[in-house]
């Protein structure tokens, strides 16, 4: 298809593919567009008789195939560039601080921390080598992003100010721009940390699910009492304390909570930047089922008209993955290129051992090498490198694949066996997920180049600002 | 004549074939566990 049509309530948007145009339209020609291609006008006009008038069905086709001639409607594919077949320039590393947690969460994609093998805290020596690995493999690239993960990595303190100090040193020597970036459940956000955390400008991912209740349900301590008070302790000081910025409050929601626009919602007690995600799994009772997906669809509609309301009535809230920039967005190499896991991405255990990304630690037949030998399994950085939505049967004729770049390779294994095969499930949620954000940004900026307020989103590559 | 449909933005993907590829924007997985690959949430690091 080289159009998808998608609809909130009364608004009515028509996305061309291969351009990335976006056009807000009126029911009729979203109507008509169901039928015309660009080029069966006589098929479309005998569909649509008894429902319009002739004349303004010619009108409104005249009008379509203006826009087809300036190449924003019904635009042809274009062949897949060579700029991502090149050598691979290592952008970012996931450094799993500690393969321990406090915390007991229920859909652990970690096996509760210790990915399956035994507890281990990263060592200093290990975790300076990954920082030289990263600067190494990134070569003239000026911007180098530094995960800092898990487990939880606040259970090693020592080594996250090490390797943060050793960081913003080989920053400067090497006139890098290393960009910081450390995951918590919160639990463990201490005063110190918290200053050491805001003095290095180290961006903050910050687990929290929802509601009380809905938290405690999925997230408990090991004696099984809820960590939301902890947790929630835990962010108040550290948002209040880098004044309401840089961070992102981020759920998971699961078959439990289908209602997650509600703790969605109530996350905005906490703050007012917020990501929700769905749990992965195969077939744990918390997995969300086909059975669930209608109401997860009712689910992100009902989450698009609160973030609208509360933006036009000065209650905005940023929600993360309604962000998509209509005009300033990727180049189409970054959007083949995919999320980047096994040749631009990797993660390195408390051991040193390298894997494609952090979900795919454990998993023993994609480790890659080591930070002692190196990465070893060059036919697996050519294998991930190479899979792009192009290659991959599913993406190739998917209106969203310049939006997803072909999904998570690790849901793919997970699901499938092949990353060559996306994930099915995830692929539903993430077109839903990606209508609403279209609909949402083609409003907002309809209303701003109107000459109305301009009530869309910064979006910024998750950039620590001073 | 009626103006039915409104075009909210400029972006011509197949423009950046030749403006694009520098490498400087990140990967698309923020590590955040997980959110998930979306390229589409990101911008172009040269502007």
């Amino acid at each position: 298809m080289l159009i998808h049509r998608m609809k909130l309530d009364e608004h009515y948007a028509v996305l061309d593919v291969n351009s990335g145009a976006v056009h807000l339209v009126d029911a009729m020609i979203f109507d008509l567009l169901g039928v015309y291609d660009g080029s069966n006008a006589s098929e479309t006009f005998l569909a649509f008789r008894d429902k319009y008038a002739e004349e303004d069905i010619s009108e409104a086709l005249a009008e379509i195939k203006n826009l087809q001639e300036q190449g924003l409607m019904f635009s042809p594919s274009f062949p897949v560039p060579n700029t991502f077949s090149q050598e691979p320039i290592l952008k970012s590393l996931c450094l799993h601080i500690a393969h321990d947690c406090n915390l007991r969460c229920g859909y652990c994609f970690a096996g509760t921390g210790d990915f399956g093998g035994h507890r281990a805290l990263m060592s200093k020596d290990i975790a300076e080598q990954a920082i030289d690995f990263a600067i190494a493999g990134s070569k003239n690239r000026h911007n180098l992003e530094i995960d800092l993960f898990g487990g939880e990595p606040l259970m090693n303190v020592p080594v996250v100010k090490h390797v943060i100090n050793y960081a913003r040193k080989r920053e400067v020597e090497t006139n890098k721009n290393i960009k910081l970036t450390l995951t918590t459940n919160g639990t463990l956000l201490n005063d110190d940390i918290v200053e050491f955390l805001n003095k290095n400008r180290v961006m903050l991912v910050l687990s929290l699910d929802g509601s009380k209740e809905t938290h405690d349900n999925m997230r408990p301590f090991p004696n099984k009492a809820g960590s939301y008070d902890s947790a929630v302790a835990g962010f108040k000081k550290v948002i209040e304390s880098r004044q309401g910025k840089n961070y992102y409050l981020r759920g998971t929601y699961t078959h439990y909570n289908l209602n997650f626009a509600d703790d969605t919602v109530s996350m905005l007690d906490i703050g007012k930047e917020i990501s929700m995600e769905p749990v992965i799994g195969t077939d744990e009772p918390y997995v969300l089922t086909e059975g669930d997906l209608p109401r997860i669809m009712e689910e992100y509609d009902k989450l698009a008209r609160i973030y609208l309301d509360r933006r036009a009535n000065g209650e905005a809230f940023d929600f993360f993955h309604f962000n998509v920039a209509l005009d300033n967005g990727p180049c189409v190499a970054k959007r083949l290129a995919g999320c980047g896991a096994g040749h631009e991405y990797f993660a390195i255990t408390p051991e040193g051992d390298i894997y494609p990304c952090h979900q795919f630690v454990g998993r023993e037949k994609y480790k890659m090498g080591t930070l002692a030998t190196g990465i070893e399994r060059q036919d697996l950085v050519q294998h991930f490198r190479q899979m792009h939505v192009m290659k991959k049967p599913m993406c190739q004729e998917c209106w969203a694949r310049f939006f997803c770049s072909g999904g998570c390779h690790a849901n793919a294994d997970m699901a499938n066996g092949d990353i060559s095969q996306p994930y099915e499930y995830g692929c539903k949620i993430q077109k839903k997920r990606l209508e609403c954000a279209i609909i949402i940004q083609a409003l907002l900026s309809e209303e701003a180049n109107a000459g109305g307020e301009d009530l869309r989103p910064e979006i910024d590559n998750f950039k620590f600002k001073v | 004549m009626k103006k039915r449909i409104k075009t909210v933005n400029k972006q011509m993907l197949n423009k950046t074939l030749k403006t694009g590829g520098c490498g400087e924007c990140p990967v698309s997985c923020q590590s955040a566990c997980k959110t998930s690959c979306t390229v589409g949430n990101q911008v172009c690091e040269k502007n």
